[in-house]
């Protein structure tokens, strides 16, 4: 699997991820070796077979619409960066 | 002290011998004695300890003690401890104080247990060496120039030093059994969805699952016992009774057919390690098992799954990381697209950028179905790989890892050569079903892992075959130098 130094710049665009200008041939050559390993996969026989998303195709189970849950909003802003009036603080956005 | 099992540690505090908060100290002592040396902590909560070591030492006064309680231990720092440094190995959560507890967490403070503090991991689980952690690798007690395994390598090599009897891990690919292979001592990863995920920092959320890590397998069923169960703050927690694992330790294995997997045991396996675990079968032969010899045709294709998998899922679960509610956030965003990446790309190490891009490529527009619709449908023949042979045997064996404890620094540089590490563990996180890991002997002075691999549900039934084999051999009872 080939893949380009501007392809991992749009990946890690997509991921929101920086990476740094010396890095990024060492992600292009570490992300293309894992793509060599994943192209094992192609040699799987695979047709009609169903894709496995949990280990016992178990489905979502619901509970009752009751509240369980306790207001915690002072605790949890406790931990974030930048709080103000109650609010999480980000870069405006909107001008 | 430190030399006791839990069991032992539980029948000298029911009786008297000697009280909890003697039992945290003797441990708290051994901790700042070696952890320099090992690097196993990365968060050591000694006032909290000898607080719940009191609650302990009355709880058994009282008699309302159950036999956890007063035992210490230390929880890999993936489990959220309010109010405690929940790092995860990762720069991005080094400032996180978890505003609440995981699940396994408080079921086992319930217990009576008592906290020690949060073991080393690789970032965010990802790794098989432990070198990934923000906080530096951790030594092996065997060899302090090897790395413990990974990613629960603090939990491992924290156990196997003697500075905890017992302590949580997770396992996603393997992260229980190949650090326990590589310190010499005993882990189990139970079945998806039979201990609570609540709490436990996501990495690949159909994979994961937390488990125990010990000397013993008895301890393990100890741990285990309190650990399992139905959760309603999990939504994949399942609902299943959880039998008492203690009460069928001493079992026999007469009759009890156990399955060789030929993929498993080819020419590529390293002569030494198998012929450790051709005497361990035989030790099973002699007890009056049956062998016989299975295939697992698409067992092959599991390392490749897991690295479609895994990543895909991991890119998803650590979008929450933003820089914006918790966690890292870089200096003097200019908007907010750069506080994203800014943050992201500080607050992240390399393995975990390379997985989340990876993931972020498997799933991106264009390449769904090639890799991850792909990799669902392998995932599928694996497993039904797995229950074909269950109709045929009632357990399997592995190896656990393909060598023993590698050099610290020797498999860094290639990430696809790291990976390999897990060729024997991943294929039982795919499937979802339990695998324990338990010493089998020694390669060049360090210990070699095998792995009793049952179906769903069976933790009972592999605990008591490993404590089989644990009561003719003392593998498990061996001390690295300079720790006893």
């Amino acid at each position: 699997m080939d893949l380009s130094i501007e392809d991992v710049k749009k990946i890690s665009a997509l991921a929101r991820i920086e990476i740094e200008q010396q890095d990024i041939d060492g992600y292009v050559r570490d992300l293309a070796g894992i793509l060599g390993l994943v192209d094992q996969l192609n040699s799987a026989e695979t047709d009609e077979v169903t894709p496995m998303a949990h280990p016992m195709d178990q489905v979502q189970r619901l509970r009752v619409d009751q509240v369980t849950e306790q207001d915690q909003r002072e605790l949890f802003r406790s931990q974030a960066p930048q709080v103000e009036s109650g609010l999480y603080l980000v870069p405006k956005v909107i001008e | 002290m430190h030399d006791k099992t839990i069991a032992e540690i539980s029948a000298g505090l029911q009786g008297g011998k000697f009280s909890s908060v003697e039992v945290a100290r003797a441990f708290l002592a051994r901790i700042s004695q070696f952890n320099e040396e090992l690097n196993c902590f990365i968060t050591v909560t000694e006032d909290k300890a000898i607080a719940d070591a009191r609650a302990a030492d009355k709880r058994i006064a009282h008699g309302t003690a159950g036999p956890l309680t007063g035992i210490p231990i230390g929880h890999k720092d993936i489990f959220c401890t309010r109010s405690i440094k929940t790092s995860c190995g990762s720069k991005m959560l080094d400032n996180f104080y978890s505003p609440y507890d995981a699940t396994v967490v408080s079921r086992l403070q319930d217990s009576g247990m008592v906290m020690l503090g949060k073991l080393n991991m690789d970032e965010f689980a990802m790794g098989s060496s432990n070198e990934t952690s923000y906080y530096g690798p951790v030594r092996n007690p065997w060899d302090l120039t090897a790395v413990p395994g990974g990613s629960s390598g603090g939990s491992a090599a924290a156990v196997a030093a003697r500075l905890v009897p017992v302590s949580t891990g997770t396992d996603t690919g393997g992260s229980i059994r190949q650090p326990a292979s590589f310190c010499g001592i005993t882990g189990i990863k139970p079945t998806y969805g039979r201990v609570s995920r609540y709490g436990m920092i996501a990495f690949a959320s159909s994979l994961d699952q937390g488990g125990p890590l010990s000397r013993t397998a008895e301890d393990a069923a100890m741990l285990l016992q309190a650990m399992a169960g139905f959760d309603p703050r999990d939504s994949t927690s399942v609902d299943h009774p959880v039998p008492d694992y203690r009460a069928s330790l001493d079992d026999g294995v007469e009759g009890l057919t156990i399955g060789v997997p030929s993929e498993f045991f080819d020419q590529d396996l390293d002569s030494e390690i198998a012929a450790l675990l051709e005497t361990t079968i035989a030790e099973y032969q002699r007890q009056g098992a049956n062998v016989k010899e299975v295939s697992l045709p698409n067992v092959g294709f599991s390392v490749p799954v897991y690295y479609v998998v895994a990543p895909a899922e991991c890119s998803s679960n650590l979008s929450r990381f933003d820089g914006v509610r918790f966690g890292h956030r870089c200096e003097d965003p200019d908007d907010l697209l750069d506080l994203y990446t800014r943050s992201r790309g500080e607050g992240f190490g390399a393995e975990v950028k390379r997985r989340i891009l990876m993931g972020t490529y498997a799933l991106s527009a264009g390449y769904y179905d090639a890799y991850y619709l792909r990799a669902q449908k392998v995932r599928r023949l694996i497993s039904q790989d797995f229950h074909n042979a269950f109709e045929q045997v009632d357990v399997l064996v592995a190896p656990t890892a393909p060598s023993v404890a590698f050099g610290i620094g020797e498999k860094t540089s290639d990430p696809v050569e790291m990976y390999l590490s897990d060729i024997f563990t991943i294929a039982v996180n795919l499937a979802g079903i339990p695998a324990l890991s338990m010493p089998v002997g020694f390669v060049d002075g360090k210990p070699v892992g095998m792995q009793l691999i049952g179906n769903f549900f069976s933790e009972g039934r592999l605990l008591n075959v490993a404590h089989r084999y644990q009561g003719v051999t003392d593998w498990h009872l061996r001390c690295p130098n300079g720790f006893e």
